[in-house]
């Protein structure tokens, strides 16, 4: 039983097997090989076309091909073909769920366009990538173990953690809680599946496209991309040809990423069951209606920077080169406005879907409705509303004009407010509560402890003489991973602890994943704790070698970080073990109300057999007889409904 | 769904010896903050203020950071699920406006004064001073440059920052390629060189020493090792090592014309034998002067002839003045005749002589040592040696150093090659 029925119409008479034709990998890496000749041969007519000598040149083709080859594959594994029959008038079938579900463990590694598995094929491709950009830190901890030490050259150690920081940012963190989104979202709000299942499909595809590129850099001649995450021009288009691996890579999985956005938005508009109004949406729908808006408005800002990098590289346009002109004045700080203008918004990308997992699995195993559920999601709105004024305060040493520092400081610290409001409504909702201290709220209650602490250095980092000091320094490396490592990261475990029943209808050891948190949040201090202290006493950050009396901190990072990489693998053993021959799990085995735990582990094909009518908030934990959703239609539901509606949150 | 809410234990707990406790954590918590010892020694009035500010907000973040883990510890603590209590709610609180509005007005009020105090900081430490001592910073891959001007358009160059104490500094950042960063952690300044832009920079040094140079903006592969030293010097130590230095004309690049190191001054420091701060390959001036101290006046006071007439500027020992200086060849080139061990390009000491004879070498730089060397500098990547790759190596030489320096350079390079 597959899934690669597509009919193959009649007219064409291509002389290739069935298994080439149909949508699958022979295709794509038949696909691939033309893509590659398609590549070759334009770039080959252009240059005749425009009398460049040499005719072929491998630095021309490789750019081209960048862009070429991914798209061919794209096309070829099948993500296009329902478009492709549309645009030319061949049968499509709109009832056709050939491709929908998954019925074994193969039907993961083919286009789906199931939301459940989806995110699935998304969280676990995150995941692999995590893995990557987790070893790839362990050797940069290798090289730094000692001063001096030559481990790696310093452009391969250049390479390491412009890939590590990319790789992590690009290929897990954003597309991890898309994937978890991907999955819960439908179901949270009651809906058959996502608005758009193709391009949700494509969506996700378009990642390991971009993650394959990403790592295949470190193959090019002069090694990868050793500019950093942040590529600033015009080191980033005066480097060898592995930068465009980075150039080209991000915009497919920016692409990916502005393609699941405006898919959640739709979805989370038009496809709500009957009676579920916004002021009962479950926070993490809130969280990723917040996150969407984000991306659609912020990551083409990020393509752009990129295409003038691009374009730079490639045709010489000078967007980033100073020398050009009367007064050699070309605008090299436009880059960096471009690029925060996304990148600041993106650390709320990057954290605020993990706000939403935190709200849901503090409520659930505190038995307590969320506190003060509507400025929950207030301050949400407030986040992405203040993220978009602030992007300059990455850039209090960057030369621009000083006046632009203080109002830049001011927005910094007021969006500080929101944030903080949300902390201190989880502790309030923590507060008389009866706490289930299972591994999902250990990480939830050690999240709340280390973001804290990024919070607070995020404080000091606004203020701009003390920046003026500790930035691009160890301090800066510091307050990234514990908004991002002890933020971002800690709320991904909790969620796929509080998720994995749902996902895989199998539970967890809970004794091992309490194993992985404790270990993960020790080594995780012991190791980003005391780069606040050689950051502030001024040990450069991105640097392969540094002075001797950074020496004996550097040697107990190192060790502490091997550690960290270490208690992955209780998280790993517990996962692939649990998945495969865990017990079977229940329904609902955290007793929560959200509609996802309402059907069975994992949820039937199409999610609802009958859909639910939403009746009252979604965490009336400790409300007498209180009720989010029933699957009856809203007709029958309203008599039911009239005790559970009355506690709205104030 | 069973009862919550009514169950006692959830409800007899009182605040009191949450605050207790938050109480004493926040004492002990600021003591041992403020005991820690973060900050490198303050050398000027701008570092003074900045560990101050660095005071209040530890002290006022400690107690934000206690508030959290106390309640979260004794929610823990009281609240835990006990057995029996498997299906037991807590109470539907939804809500308190009065504690919203409070957690909400009182990081405000903190947020306004703690960002009053902070421009306060920055206005002082970046206020226009009188009688400011101009230093020009050139940053390149991978190397400083300072310029003191002098009247006459003329400057003295020095690889290495000397600056006198107690005098405002206002220093002007530019760079010739990507973007840099010039901090120096005494001091708590930092601004990035932007090509195409100059930036502004102050500093009123308080404290006499040497403290390390350091470019903190990624600039590609010699970003570690681009290094340089500060040394702070009593007034009129620095009036008569700068009476010293040879005044040359300046240049449009703002490197110097000639190579120079600076003119060793008896008892003023010029280098920094096994300082911290530089490592071993990237310090050049500490590996050439520390193989011949005893030389170092003689071979000083050549080169400011040198300098002083133009005419010595092309001698091999010019050239290993600037392969270890200005030319930064030795942050990547190890070379034993020059005592340089950086490990980013080819080893001159091995493979000079041998790429020179290749035959794909010659066929594009040329048969003559001499020619060789000389494309292979200004034009790096007409022929790459095998195992390199292209745009490490600065192509843009010809234009940062000039043909004097080159020339001298390739003289070094030709007379030690073997």
């Amino acid at each position: 039983m597959t899934a690669i029925a597509e009919p193959v119409p009649k007219r064409t008479r291509v002389p290739l097997p069935a298994k080439l034709r149909a949508p699958g990998w022979y295709r794509a890496a038949l696909f691939d090989v033309i893509g590659f000749a398609f590549g070759f041969a334009l770039t080959c007519v252009i240059r005749i076309a425009m009398r460049q000598h040499p005719v072929v040149d491998p630095h021309a083709i490789t750019i081209v091909c960048l862009i070429t080859v991914p798209i061919f594959f794209l096309i070829g594994i099948g993500t296009c073909d329902y478009w492709f029959y549309w645009m030319f008038g061949g049968p499509t079938r709109p009832e056709n769920h050939d491709q929908h579900g998954a019925h074994n463990w193969r039907d993961y590694f083919k286009v789906n366009t199931d939301h459940k598995v989806i995110g699935i094929q998304y969280v676990v491709t995150s995941f692999f990538f995590l893995l990557v950009g987790g070893m790839l830190a362990m050797l940069i901890r290798a090289q730094l173990a000692k001063p001096g030490m030559n481990f790696v050259t310093p452009e391969e150690y250049n390479g390491l953690f412009s890939v590590h920081a990319t790789i992590l940012i690009f290929l897990f963190v954003i597309p991890v809680f898309a994937g978890m989104a991907n999955f819960v979202l439908p179901l949270m709000i009651g809906a058959p599946d996502m608005a758009f299942p193709r391009l949700n499909a494509l969506s996700y595809w378009m990642l390991p496209a971009g993650g394959i590129m990403l790592l295949m850099s470190f193959l090019a001649p002069g090694g990868s991309f050793a500019s950093g995450w942040t590529a600033y021009a015009p080191l980033s288009t005066t480097m060898p040809i592995g930068q465009l691996f980075f150039t080209l890579g991000i915009q497919f999985a920016g692409f990916s990423s502005i393609a699941t956005a405006l898919n959640f938005l739709v979805t989370i508009i038009t496809m709500r069951a009957p009676g579920m109004s916004f002021f009962r949406l479950p926070l993490l729908v809130w969280a990723n209606f917040s996150t969407s808006l984000l991306v659609v408005i912020a990551t083409p800002f990020i393509a752009a920077s990129q295409f003038m990098v691009l374009l730079d590289v490639a045709l010489h346009f000078n967007f980033f080169n100073a020398f050009v002109g009367s007064h050699n004045n070309g605008n090299v700080l436009l880059y960096q406005n471009v690029f925060w203008f996304y990148s600041h918004p993106a650390v709320y990308i990057m954290i605020l879907p993990g706000f939403g997992i935190i709200s849901e699995v503090i409520a659930v195993k505190s038995r307590k409705p969320i506190f003060g559920y509507r400025m929950m999601a207030f301050s949400l709105l407030a986040i992405v509303v203040l993220g978009f004024t602030v992007w300059a305060h990455h850039m209090f040493v960057s030369g621009m004009p000083a006046w632009i520092r203080v109002p830049m400081m001011v927005t910094t610290c007021i969006i500080a407010l929101p944030t903080g409001i949300k902390v201190f409504s989880w502790l309030a909702t923590l507060w008389r509560g009866v706490i289930h201290l299972d591994t999902s709220m250990l990480f939830a209650l050690g999240f709340l402890t280390t973001f804290s602490l990024g919070g607070i250095s995020g404080i000091m980092l606004a203020m701009i003489p003390f920046d003026i000091h500790v930035s691009q320094t160890y301090f800066i490396v510091a307050h990234i991973h514990y908004v991002l490592y002890g933020g971002s990261l800690f709320t991904i475990f909790a969620g796929v602890y509080y998720w994995f029943p749902k996902m895989t209808g199998r539970m967890y050891d809970d004794r091992l994943g309490k194993l992985h948190f404790w270990s993960t949040f020790i080594f995780f201090n012991l190791t980003f704790g005391p780069m606040h202290i050689i950051g502030i006493e001024g040990m450069p950050r991105r640097v392969a070698d540094y002075a001797q009396r950074f020496a004996d901190w550097n040697l107990f990072i190192s060790i502490m970080s091997w550690g960290l990489g270490l208690s992955t693998l209780f998280f790993i053993y517990n996962i692939v073990s649990s998945w495969r021959g865990g017990p079977r799990a229940a329904a609902n085995p955290w007793r929560a109300l959200t509609l996802e735990w309402q059907v069975s582990s994992p949820p039937p094909i199409f999610n609802f057999d009958t859909l639910p009518t939403v009746v009252g908030g979604p965490y009336e934990y400790g409300v007498p007889g209180a009720v989010h959703g029933i699957f009856k239609s809203p007709a029958e539901a309203k008599p039911a409904g009239t005790i559970a509606t009355s506690p709205t949150p104030e | 769904m069973p009862e919550g809410g009514g169950d006692p234990r959830v409800r007899k707990h009182s605040v009191t010896p949450m605050l207790i406790f938050g109480a004493v954590a926040t004492a002990i918590g600021i003591w041992i903050v403020l005991a820690i010892h973060w900050f490198p020694t303050d050398a000027s009035q701008q570092a003074k203020r900045i560990r101050i500010l660095y005071d209040v907000l530890l002290i006022a973040s400690v107690p934000i950071f206690v508030l959290v883990i106390t309640v979260i510890g004794f929610s823990v603590w009281w609240f835990r699920m006990r057995p029996g209590e498997e299906l037991v709610d807590g109470p539907p609180i939804h809500g308190n406006t009065r504690l919203e509005v409070i957690w909400t007005i009182a990081p405000a009020v903190l947020i306004v004064l703690l960002c009053s105090y902070a421009v306060s900081v920055l206005y002082a430490n970046e206020a226009n001073k009188k009688g400011a001592l101009t230093v020009d910073v050139t940053a390149r891959q991978w190397a400083f440059e300072f310029a003191y001007p002098q009247p006459g358009n003329k400057a003295v160059y020095s690889p290495f920052l000397y600056l006198p104490n107690g005098r405002p500094v206002v220093f002007k950042l530019r760079s010739l390629d990507v973007i840099h960063s010039f901090f120096v952690p005494q001091f708590s300044e930092k601004l990035d060189a932007v090509p195409g832009i100059v930036g502004t920079l102050r500093v009123t040094p308080t404290k006499r020493g040497t403290y390390p140079v350091e470019c903190t903006e990624l600039c590609g592969a010699g970003h570690a090792f681009m290094r340089s030293t500060t040394y702070v010097l009593s007034a009129a130590q620095f009036a008569t090592w700068i009476k010293k230095q040879p005044v040359q004309a300046r240049t449009a690049n703002l490197l110097p014309p000639a190579s120079v190191l600076p003119v060793a001054v008896p008892g003023i420091p010029s280098v920094l034998p096994g300082t911290s701060a530089a490592p071993a390959s990237s310090s050049a001036a500490p590996a050439s002067t520390s193989t011949a101290p005893a030389s170092t006046s003689t071979s000083t006071s050549t080169s400011s002839s040198a300098a002083s007439t133009g005419a010595a500027g092309t001698t091999p020992a010019a050239g290993k003045a600037i392969f270890t200086g200005v030319g930064t060849c030795a942050s990547c080139h190890t070379l034993a005749a020059a005592g340089t061990t950086g490990v980013i390009g080819p080893d001159l000491t091995t493979r000079l002589a041998s790429d020179c004879a290749n035959p794909a070498s010659q066929k594009i730089r040329g048969t003559t040592l001499k020619a060789c060397i000389d494309k292979a500098i200004t034009d790096p990547y007409a022929y790459l040696p095998t195992g390199y790759a292209k745009g490490i190596m600065p192509a843009t030489f010809a234009t940062t150093l000039g043909p004097t320096k080159i020339e001298a350079l390739v003289n070094f390079l030709a007379s030690v090659t073997k």
